[in-house]
């Protein structure tokens, strides 16, 4: 769990298999030189890439073998090396626990009615903004839609708590006029609607940026040779606009599928008070409350364990999928 | 102020109201409630009385939430936290990515590709939180500031960002340094920096808001009140509604000090406080955005 989660698309990684598959080098020949020689050559820039290899080796890949601990009884005097091993039965107590299941489903569900509800509406967005004709309105409206996209989810849950919640102006609203009050904020049945409005508030605005590049990247004398041929605003937006979009539509999927394992942690930390455990309980939350909070750190770590290695799974498949269908995905073949 | 193009057809009064209508509505979701929170916390006991919650018109105003949470202890001190976890953790990440992603810029150079996908391959895999959480405390991280800020001081994704654009960098121009003697070093600090600075403003943007809003590593490494960082105070008695300690502020609302100010307004002050740094940052990095993610995202 790192704190830097909020990068909105990850497609970067083309840019980087592109950069590496450049076929003349044209800083630094390759020939003449022995691998010391070479090792001699690039020390400085080798020497700049040690202090992030070093915190990354450290908290990230010294974590990835410590999942190990999943297969242990882990028992915190001992330690890694002193704790006995148990073998699979760490995974067997999960997969007969109905509390894992139940998180599981709720994560899948959560997942499922993001992808629905929130995934059109930065498309629409962007859509919407790129026909705003005023340069200067757009990059007002822009900043404003990129803005929640800063906020921490202890603000956006404050916000959404303020405001819909049973002392927030709609709830006294309706008390004052005698209507019936809303309790959205502590209805576990309505919480899958809330935690999507809530991501929609703030991701959704940010959301819509990988778009408008696409959109600036679309060939406009396109459109006017299909103005000219006589097709409307309608058909140009179905045949030009929408297929320009596709590539990254496709990649956002492939994103959205590989990461369908993790539903806003932080948001369903901060709120499992509210609606309770059932509702809220995802599998991250249940790492954390079963392995952290309850000191159980072996079983904690074979849920975590699981989800790692079935996102990884996961994130491949989706992109086998994008790469049937003609598009890149997230890397290329 | 873009023009229509010659070809394009004259907007219908219809679509134009419904766009305008649209965007109106989308602004209002945003900017409403950040208004009515700076409204209330800037009012009168009375005036939350008469709103019952958050305040939306204006009725009478007063600093007396923000003079009584800068005499709280704990919220000065969480702010100090926050602010000191935030410019130390910023100049670390920044360093590091920096340095990283030019070491890695210059195509050929011995071993950058495996390094890489030694980085890449942190995006696709995580051991999770708690083998994560277990060596943070063997290290001795429990209690201690530093675990705020290195487990998660190096974001891939944004050395992936700085990379694209350190490689963008037109060759001649790091050629001509070469040739003039400069090493590595010096290229990246006097030719290759002064040409990003628009992806260092955003990335820097990223890494400041990741530390400010950072709030999950403080609830695991943070046993004690007098280390949380602004976040976790917010959680705490404003999410959850604990009563405050030494601030008289108690979720029944009774007031022990010498002037009545509604909770309500003493807890929208602290959620302010939290959105004021980001507020006051912004507009000058968001003209950036586009350019900055355009470049990482779409280069390919």
């Amino acid at each position: 769990m790192t704190v830097h989660e909020s990068a909105p698309a990850k497609p970067a990684l083309i840019a980087v298999e592109e950069a590496g598959r450049e076929a003349l080098p044209a800083g630094r020949s390759r020939r003449g030189l022995s691998r010391w020689g070479k090792v001699k050559r690039d020390r400085s820039l080798l020497l700049m890439t040690l202090p992030a290899v070093l915190l990354l080796v450290v908290f990230s890949y010294v974590p990835m073998f410590g999942t190990v601990t999943a297969f242990q009884a882990y028992d915190i005097f001992n330690g890694f090396a002193g704790s006995p091993w148990v073998g699979f039965s760490q995974f067997q107590r999960l997969f007969t626990d109905p509390i894992f299941w139940h998180a599981l489903q709720n994560t899948l569900v959560l997942s499922g009615v993001q992808l629905v509800l929130y995934f059109p509406i930065p498309i629409a967005l962007a859509l919407l903004l790129n026909s705003i004709m005023s340069s200067k309105v757009r990059s007002l409206v822009q900043g404003i839609v990129y803005l929640p996209h800063f906020f921490s989810w202890v603000l956006v849950v404050t916000i959404f708590q303020s405001v819909l919640g049973g002392a927030g102006p709609l709830n006294s609203y309706l008390r004052e006029h005698g209507m019936a009050t809303w309790d959205i904020m502590t209805n576990p049945e309505t919480f899958k609607y809330l935690v999507t409005a809530q991501a929609i508030w703030k991701e959704a605005g940010w959301g819509i940026i990988v778009f408008l590049a696409a959109l600036a990247a679309i060939d406009q004398n396109l459109y006017e040779a299909a103005a000219a041929d006589g097709a409307g605003r309608w058909r140009r937006l179905w045949h030009i606009t929408l297929p320009g979009m596709r590539g990254v539509i496709v990649l956002l999927l492939v994103l959205r599928l590989g990461n369908a394992l993790t539903v806003g942690f932080e948001q369903m930390l901060v709120q499992r008070d509210a609606v309770g455990r059932d509702a809220s309980e995802v599998l991250d939350t249940f790492t954390y409350y079963y392995g952290v909070v309850g000191n159980n750190f072996s079983y904690g770590a074979a849920a975590g364990l699981f989800k790692g290695v079935l996102s990884l799974v996961l994130i491949l498949a989706a992109n086998k999928v994008a790469h049937m269908f003609g598009e890149d995905g997230l890397y290329r073949r | 102020m873009t023009v229509r193009s010659v070809w394009e057809e004259k907007p219908t009064a219809a679509g134009q109201t419904g766009k305008t209508f649209t965007i109106v509505i989308v602004l209002a979701i945003i900017l409403v409630p950040l208004y009515s929170i700076v409204l209330t916390s800037l009012s009168t006991q009375e005036s939350v009385n008469i709103a019952g919650g958050l305040v939306v018109v204006p009725n009478g105003i007063t600093w007396e939430a923000y003079r009584q949470i800068f005499g709280n202890q704990l919220i000065v001190h969480s702010l100090l936290v926050s602010f000191g976890i935030t410019i130390v953790g910023t100049a670390i990440s920044m360093v590091v990515s920096v340095l990283c992603a030019y070491g890695l810029s210059r195509s050929g150079s011995f071993g950058h590709r495996t390094i890489l996908m030694l980085l890449i391959v942190t995006m696709f895999f995580s051991g999770g939180i708690i083998p994560s959480f277990l060596l943070v405390a063997a290290l001795g991280g429990y209690g201690n500031y530093w675990s705020l800020i290195l487990p998660g001081a190096v974001s891939v994704f944004n050395i992936l960002v700085l990379r694209a654009f350190f490689s963008g960098t037109a060759q001649e121009l790091i050629d001509a340094a070469k040739i003039d003697g400069a090493g590595d070093w010096r290229t990246l600090w006097a030719v290759v920096l002064p040409t990003s600075r628009a992806v260092l403003a955003v990335i820097t943007l990223f890494y400041a808001v990741g530390y400010w809003n950072s709030f999950f590593n403080a609830l695991l490494y943070m046993p004690d009140n007098g280390m949380w960082p602004l976040q976790m105070v917010i959680y705490t008695y404003t999410l959850q509604g604990n009563a405050m300690p030494g601030s008289g502020i108690t979720t029944t609302g009774q007031y022990l000090g010498h002037q009545q100010i509604a909770p309500l307004s003493l807890q929208m002050a602290v959620v302010t406080l939290t959105l004021i740094p980001i507020l006051l940052v912004y507009p000058f990095v968001q003209r950036h955005f586009t350019r900055g993610m355009l470049l990482g995202a779409i280069k390919g």
